[in-house]
């Protein structure tokens, strides 16, 4: 029969010390919040820019890449060089056939959906007023299941590009450059030199500023009739899958399946994600500490016991208690403050959360975006058990190694 | 006296000291003690009997020779099966009492039974309070250690002894620090485990009182015995 000897022993001693393990464990409690609500956050503020990113951008692009010039052979058989120079070569940006390419790729599993877009740049003029950027020609409805363009359009609508043939959605900051409304003409070079007259049918803010200045959409047959194309003239096809994160992992396998370049969003915003993985390291580090710390409180009050105890641990060892017995006491100590700071961290933090969810931050963002993210109150509850534990153990095993006999001498 | 049952047997016994310089506490000490016996060992301070009780005690593992305790050969054994034997078969009753000072006279007595395991707790507690009523102290169970005087301590610490009804019963000076009064209640009460329960007692004393009136004297010098003898009306035959 095992009865709970070890397990009375740790209560018997943490309650005699109720103001130490109070304070002990709330170490540990503030050690979990700044844990679980730090890293929260951050995935909040991720899912946040994600979000933003998606509008704009599909999981993955298939693209064209532009071709540098080779030289037949390097060296001749008399091995003298020909000097040769190399540049892009002059071919379009154009897919192949890109129907069947689009009906290949939404036959493919994990495949949401597929939408060709027409890339053109182009000069939008007012007047004397001119600014560059990129028209897409889209089929509006097809790019509106893949970005939700409904959601951040602000003015005119998306059917009214389907029956205007020269219509456009600008973004606003054009507008505002360009100082036109919703029903203003405006006109458009492309880079092949072609002007248009277009009708504005509707303006869209995608939070993102750059994008806002200077994209836009158009028909395809549009944006086709700009770069004095076929009607099968197709630049991107954009494609959205199940699950973005993992994205890359199809890459090499559309590359194969349509012999085109393919870029995944990962990749194409390489610099802004970097960013987002030195802030998430900084506050899983910062929070990793923070629980370090309340960890070395449980170390201290640990030691302090044990120093104090030091007669207790000789006579248990005297009974008839093994050394393995009086570990489990003291990690057993260390263990219940660790469940209590645990405890009381997931309540505060789930409060905190909570409270945060309700302030303004406005701009973009508009509430603080942060969530309960489960995963983090489980590796919470598993960093402070296992922190909690290390720091019960290690001076458990010193008092483990007490020799009752030098004690007793004394 | 020879039909008596060893329970404890030391075969040349040798230990070392090595702090400062090497030298020998103890020095091919062998004797056996026997079931029921009341042995004292006594000799000058620094003649190496506490030693001898630690070696005796399996607490100290550091020595030449062997020991057996109820027929078995201890002497390498684990630290971790030292502490088993060590809970079953012997009880500990120190100089300074040395209760757990958080605890209750009650549970002090019940922690070595509980460490065992060989019980309920209702049993554990049942015993427990005859272990106290037998040393006069059921009605102190339930306060905590710290409040008891230093006899009554000491007498708690017996009564925790005995809880798992060991084989031997050792104790370093168990009436080192009581008066005199409370020195003949502890005295006559291991005296008494002796003659009703059969179990032996080995005590370090350097009390002449305690020692004459004990069954065995064992005398120690220089780590070695000098003198082993039972005990008649005070004096040691040999």
């Amino acid at each position: 029969m095992r009865l709970p000897v070890n397990a009375e022993i740790a209560f018997t001693h943490l309650i005699t010390r109720k103001k130490q393990t109070l304070v002990a464990a709330m170490g540990v409690m503030i050690g979990i919040t700044v844990f679980i609500f730090l890293n929260s956050l951050m995935r909040g503020f991720d899912r946040s820019a994600n979000d933003s990113i998606f509008r704009t951008m599909p999981h993955i692009r298939i693209y064209k890449e532009d071709e540098i010039s080779k030289p037949l052979q390097e060296k001749n058989e008399k091995q003298e060089y020909v000097i040769v120079n190399p540049k892009i070569a002059n071919t379009t940006k154009n897919l192949i056939n890109p129907e069947q390419l689009i009906r290949i790729l939404k036959k493919q599993p994990d495949v949401v959906a597929v939408a060709p877009d027409v890339a053109v740049s182009v000069f939008y003029n007012n007047g004397e007023s001119q600014v560059n950027g990129i028209a897409s020609g889209v089929n509006i409805m097809e790019q509106n299941k893949m970005f939700n363009i409904e959601s951040f359009l602000l003015d005119g609508s998306l059917r009214e590009l389907e029956a205007t043939q020269n219509g456009i959605i600008l973004g606003v900051g054009i507008a505002e450059k360009l100082n036109v409304r919703l029903n203003d003409n405006i006109t458009i070079t492309s880079s092949k030199g072609k002007r248009k007259v277009m009708k504005i049918v509707g303006l869209f803010k995608s939070n993102n500023a750059t994008i806002d200045k200077s994209k836009s959409y158009i028909n395809v047959a549009m944006a086709q009739q700009l770069m004095n194309e076929r009607p099968t003239y197709v630049t991107d096809i954009f494609v959205n899958v199940k699950d973005p994160e993992k994205a890359a992992e199809y890459i090499s396998s559309f590359q194969q399946m349509t012999g085109y370049s393919a870029e995944d969003w990962k990749k194409a915003n390489e610099q802004i994600l970097a960013a987002f993985r030195i802030r998430a390291i900084m506050s899983f580090a910062i929070s990793v500490s923070i629980l370090m710390v309340a960890g070395f409180g449980i170390y201290n009050i640990l030691n302090m016991i044990i120093m104090e105890k030091l007669n207790d641990i000789a006579i248990l060892k005297a009974m008839g208690f093994p050394g393995m017995d009086v570990v489990r006491i003291f990690v057993m100590q260390a263990v219940i403050i660790g469940v209590m700071g645990v405890t009381l961290g997931l309540m505060l933090s789930t409060t905190v959360i909570t409270l945060m969810q309700k302030v303004y931050v406005g701009g973009d963002i508009g509430y603080f975006p942060v969530q309960y993210e489960s995963r983090y109150y489980i590796s919470g509850i598993v960093f402070g058990l296992a922190i909690s534990f290390a720091a019960g153990y290690i001076p458990a095993r010193k008092a483990a190694d007490v020799d009752p006999v030098s004690i007793f001498r004394k | 006296m020879n039909e008596k049952k060893a329970i404890l047997q030391a075969r040349q016994i040798g230990k070392y000291f090595h702090d400062p310089v090497t030298f020998k506490v103890l020095d091919n000490i062998s004797f056996e003690a026997y079931q029921g016996e009341f042995l004292t060992i006594v000799g000058k301070s620094g003649c190496g009997k506490s030693t001898l009780l630690y070696v005796l005690s399996t607490m100290d593992t550091d020595f030449e020779g062997e020991l057996w305790i109820d027929g078995q050969n201890i002497s390498r054994w684990s630290q971790d099966k030292l502490a088993l034997i060590r809970n079953e078969k012997i009880g500990f009753v120190f100089q300074f009492h040395y209760l757990l000072q958080e605890f209750s006279c009650l549970k002090n007595v019940m922690l070595p039974a509980m460490k065992l395991g060989k019980y309920s707790l209702e049993e554990i507690e049942h015993k427990a309070y005859e272990k106290l009523d037998l040393l006069g102290l059921k009605d102190q169970a339930l306060k905590p250690a710290s409040k008891l005087s230093g006899g009554q301590q000491q007498r708690v610490a017996i009564a925790r002894a005995l809880i798992n009804d060991p084989l031997i019963i050792m104790g370093d000076e168990p009436t080192g620090n009581l008066d005199s009064r409370n020195s003949k209640l502890v005295f006559d009460i291991l005296r008494d485990l002796t003659r009703t329960y059969h179990q032996t007692i080995i005590a370090v004393t350097h009390d002449n009182d305690f020692a004459k009136n004990s069954d065995r004297t064992i005398e120690m010098e220089d780590g070695k015995i000098i003198h082993d003898g039972f005990v008649r009306n005070g004096n040691i035959i040999v």
